[in-house]
């Protein structure tokens, strides 16, 4: 059995929730670079050029790319050959605080009702998953609030079918308008049950843009949502253009037969997460 | 591309229409939800207001923590509609101009055009840009409230977008619709 440094855990999550954002993805500043010629709007194509500028300032003085640095969401692929003496999800909470002090990040989590402030970005939202093998991959995912509220998981009738589900996340970002930031980006969980596709649509989130689903009918079904989304003329922060989103992910379970559950997590243009395997 | 220095006047306003490019410097003002709340909790009860509100120009923002040696941390808009319960009152101290992010709804809209104010969008998530635009913040007022707190803000060269102007216009609906394709 092997073991992990619980030191090099907390190490890891902090580095990941500074990177995360801090330094965006080189597939998300590509895509942007490609929205803004294809972006028809003066005013858009303005809007992605300071996209672009701030995200090369937060990369190179390691300031947050946006003063949202969200909850951090982090999933933790666990190798069942791994043994932990020490209390794991207590580690990634340390992690959590130790990234969000060190990186000057905001700390945005508070109770529900009274609207206290934990103060140092706990509780993180944490999937596990078993895995064959000794390794262990944490992903860290920050997700701000704008693109949070604007998300809805629903559970329709079989008969709706795959149109049905296309018009629900159509709608869903129609409804959104300038409120999640965008371009934005979609993630869509299909299947499951409830609270599944809610999980699906948010990991359908860490993927780079530009990757398609593996099967060929579900990655139809990503290209003709982008297509219908970028149709609405939102545009860059909804003051109207012809990109309104960079990507839609779609991820799939079987559900009971008498459920259609789907699922919208919608992410702004800050669409941050990074990885590391240990 | 129109340059503006706060605070504004009346005649600065009313040449302001939507889709302008605006790079606004002087002294600014950050609240947003808890301190929405206060100031109007003040002009119901015809109170004076810890800030003098005429001419000022308000942002909706929470910025980060500052790191050593910057004056404060990215700072970025945040979403207006929250604060559309309170804005005709806001308004109808004197304020001239709102930065945020997102739709207004249609009582902001009208008490935009009976006040004479406009309404500008920062870029939602160009937090770090925007914070180099910032030379200066202190807080002035409820402290308590920590990144929520009321900041005198100076900044220089923010740039803006006239969204909802003094006239009535909106650049969400004209920009949508001019891009919608049926």
């Amino acid at each position: 059995m092997r073991q992990i440094d619980r030191n090099l855990i907390i190490d890891t999550v902090a580095e990941l929730c500074i990177k995360a954002n801090t330094e965006l993805g080189e597939d998300l500043v590509e895509a942007i670079k490609r929205a803004k010629e294809v972006e028809e709007s003066e005013v858009g194509k303005e809007i992605l050029d300071i996209i672009l500028q701030n995200i090369e300032i937060a990369k190179n003085e390691q300031l947050p790319a946006c003063q949202d640095c969200g909850t951090a969401v982090v999933f933790v692929e666990i190798g069942q050959e791994l043994w932990f003496p020490f209390n794991l999800t207590e580690a990634i909470y340390e992690g959590v605080r130790k990234g969000y002090k060190e990186g000057y990040l905001r700390k945005s989590i508070c109770d529900p009702i009274t609207r206290k402030n934990t103060k140092d970005n706990t509780p993180p939202i944490i999937h596990y998953e078993f895995v064959p093998g000794d390794k262990l991959k944490i992903t860290v995912a920050p997700k701000g609030g704008g693109s949070e509220n604007m998300s809805e998981a629903k559970v329709l009738a079989p008969a709706a079918g795959i149109e049905g589900i296309k018009d629900f996340v159509v709608d869903r970002v129609n409804r959104s308008q300038a409120n999640p930031c965008p371009p934005i980006v979609v993630g869509v969980g299909i299947g499951g049950n409830f609270e599944y596709s809610a999980y699906l649509a948010k990991k359908a989130l860490l993927r780079n843009i530009g990757d398609r689903h593996p099967d060929p009918f579900y990655a139809d079904v990503e290209r003709d949502l982008l297509e219908r989304i970028n149709k609405l003329g939102i545009g860059p922060q909804g003051l109207g253009g012809r990109i309104t989103c960079l990507d839609v992910f779609v991820e799939v379970a079987p559900c009971h037969v008498a459920s259609l559950p789907v699922a919208v997590n919608i992410n702004c243009h800050v669409a941050r997460h990074k990885s590391k395997t240990l | 591309m129109i340059r503006l220095k706060t605070p504004l006047s009346e005649e600065d306003i009313l040449k302001l229409k939507i889709g302008d490019r605006v790079l606004l410097s002087g002294i600014i003002y950050s609240a947003r939800d808890t301190a929405h709340k206060r100031l109007v909790e003040l002009i119901d009860k015809g109170e004076p207001t810890p800030i003098d509100l005429k001419g000022q120009v308000i942002y909706y923002v929470g910025p980060a923590p500052a790191k050593p040696g910057y004056p404060i941390g990215p700072a970025g808009p945040t979403t207006s509609v929250r604060m559309d319960p309170y804005t005709p009152k806001i308004l109808s101290r004197g304020v001239k101009g709102l930065i945020g992010k997102g739709n207004r709804t249609q009582p902001v809209i009208d008490a935009l055009k009976k006040w004479k104010a406009v309404y500008f969008v920062a870029i939602g998530g160009a937090a770090a840009l925007i914070s180099k635009r910032i030379k200066s913040a202190k807080v002035v007022a409820y402290e308590d409230l920590g990144t929520e707190a009321i900041r005198e803000m100076e900044v220089e060269d923010f740039p803006l977008i006239v969204a909802n102007d003094a006239h009535g216009g909106d650049l969400f609906q004209e920009g949508v619709g001019r891009f919608k394709v049926e």
